[in-house]
């Protein structure tokens, strides 16, 4: 899904229950990881969930295969690719992720405090993004 | 005796609201709220007698130096201990059991055996992880069964003449186990084993008494039983604690120093390097004097039913799967529900105001032996009611209409 039409979506969201259920979707419409990609090299470990993050250059664009074992991460995650997927690593470098996820009202799911390992696993994709920059 | 029902105002922070809902707090496995008397009381030390203590000659310093001593008795009083230099003050649970393993550290040499169990929160198994890479022993864990109690078979066939300490929790952080840890601490002492009790889930439940339960060491915390965090308290036989090296350095643990060589104090202040942490004991105190005040027996029996209310109302949620039935469970329920993953529902719960806890609960190994990631933990304390208990059967029957 792009980037636009989740904001607009999210603009007609009143009650919290319309907002988590479109994220949860957004994650069940997510493709699985190979299970053979989600290896402990690719694992971003979270206190209460994990993410699995697969980075791929083609042709100077960033590719990325992320993957999680919680609706409500893989849905999250959705909307990060939404941002960032085949992107160039310059755009993904200076994207305003927090920006975005404040502006959804879903901030504190990026909080480092929350254990659910997104956050590290954007600091990853963004090394990724520095080191073919 | 005080109205049972009336306990939830005596915190202020359960009047509070969570994402539009009314606080429905079922984490106090994590951490208990606190009495308006523990906040006042703290409010109190550092409003009318805040100074350093037991060295200095003025008002302000006997002050605050006889509250610690105060509490320091209290705490005594409530786990019977023999003696008030038993009590060590630490930051908590965590820093008891590091205290003990690294004031252990000179008794241990390779080939010798730390016995714990595979239900042990990380605090019980790391610190002794790294007394082994000092020591050369080895760690060795004793299995939990499939219903999540200590399987008492494998426990005693890896309990032997090399078995030098055995460290196990009184109560699971994770499944709410009661483990029976009288029978456990015999069975130690007959191999000549030392003992050492994570009481970190079992102060707030039970009536300690540790010149009957005759175990070597227990450590817990104050924030899980009302008082505030940074404080807990070590229990250690005296004997045991005369003859062990300090932990750490610094003023207050010293008799005399030289550089050429330092005695040091007598007890419990070797053991209390620095300045301690003042407030945090009057506060703990006060949550002592807090919980003597109120009908426990009552409260308790009303908690064990809110408890089991609360097990039966999950029950009867299709696809809700109880993690851990043990024979005997303090105020903890695990679970998970098909569909979903623990950290979905904790994310829906907690929209709707129910504050519980997900993931692995510090308890690794225990999750990997019951073959989950992790869990749903909600846990109970004496100011829960009924009514948390529909808003969380409530919240979980919503939550699974999401996934």
């Amino acid at each position: 899904m792009e980037l636009d039409e989740i904001r607009d979506a999210f603009a007609f969201f009143d009650a919290w229950e319309d907002k988590y259920k479109f994220v949860i979707d957004l994650g069940k419409d997510l493709p699985d990881l190979n299970e053979a990609d989600k290896k402990p090299g690719n694992l971003v470990r979270g206190c209460q969930s994990q993410v699995w993050l697969v980075t791929e250059l083609r042709g100077g664009l960033m590719h990325l295969a992320i993957d999680s074992d919680a609706h409500i991460v893989r849905g999250l995650i959705a909307i990060i690719l939404a941002a960032f997927q085949d992107r160039p690593p310059a755009a993904i470098r200076t994207f305003d992720i927090d920006g975005l996820f404040a502006e959804l009202d879903l901030l504190r799911h990026l909080s480092p405090v929350r254990g659910n390992g997104l956050r590290a696993m954007v600091r990853r994709i963004r090394q990724e993004a520095e080191l073919a920059a | 005796m005080a109205d049972l029902h009336d306990i939830s105002s005596d915190f202020p922070i359960l009047a509070r609201s969570v994402n539009g809902a009314p606080l429905t707090y079922l984490d106090n496995a994590a951490t208990t709220q606190k009495p308006r008397s523990v906040i006042d009381a703290i409010r109190h030390y550092y409003e009318h007698y805040n100074a350093n203590v037991h060295r200095a000659a003025h008002a302000l310093a006997d002050e605050a130096t006889a509250a610690m001593e105060n509490a320091r008795a209290k705490i005594q009083d409530l786990i019977g201990a023999a003696e008030s230099r038993e009590i060590i003050f630490t930051r908590g649970t965590t820093e008891g059991i590091n205290l003990v393993a690294a004031s252990l550290t000179e008794r241990f040499k390779p080939g010798d055996e730390i016995l714990v169990t595979e239900m042990e929160h990380h605090s019980n198994i790391v610190p002794w992880q790294l007394l082994c890479q000092r020591s050369g022993a080895r760690l060795v864990a004793g299995a939990v069964t499939p219903a999540g109690e200590i399987d008492l078979d494998d426990f005693h066939a890896k309990l032997g003449a090399r078995t030098k300490l055995v460290a196990v929790s009184h109560v699971s952080n994770a499944l709410g186990t009661v483990n029976p840890i009288e029978t456990l601490i015999q069975a130690a002492h007959d191999q000549g084993a030392m003992t050492l009790i994570d009481g970190a889930q079992a102060v707030q439940h039970f009536d300690l008494d540790m010149r009957r339960l005759d175990c070597d060491f227990y450590a817990f915390s104050a924030h899980k039983m009302f008082g505030p965090t940074g404080i807990g308290a070590l229990y250690g036989k005296a004997n045991l604690l005369e003859e062990l090296p300090p932990y750490q350095g610094g003023g207050e643990m010293i008799e005399h120093v030289a550089i050429e060589g330092t005695t040091y104090n007598q007890l419990p202040y070797k053991f209390e390097a620095g300045t301690p942490n003042i407030a945090g004991a009057v506060g703990f105190g006060a949550a002592i004097d807090y919980l003597r005040g109120l009908p426990r027996q009552a409260l308790r029996e009303r908690e064990h039913e809110l408890v089991r209310l609360a097990l039966s109302r999950l029950k009867q949620i299709p696809g809700v799967r109880i993690i851990g039935e043990p024979g005997e469970r303090a105020s903890i329920i695990s679970f998970l529900i098909d569909g979903g993953h623990a950290h979905d529902f904790g994310t829906l719960l907690d929209q709707q105001g129910v504050a519980v806890r997900t993931g692995h609960h510090c308890a690794m190994p225990l999750m990997e032996r019951l073959g989950v990631p992790g869990t749903i933990r909600a846990s109970f304390a004496l100011y829960n009611s009924p009514a948390d208990v529909d808003r969380l059967a409530a919240g979980v029957e919503k939550a699974i209409e999401f996934v």
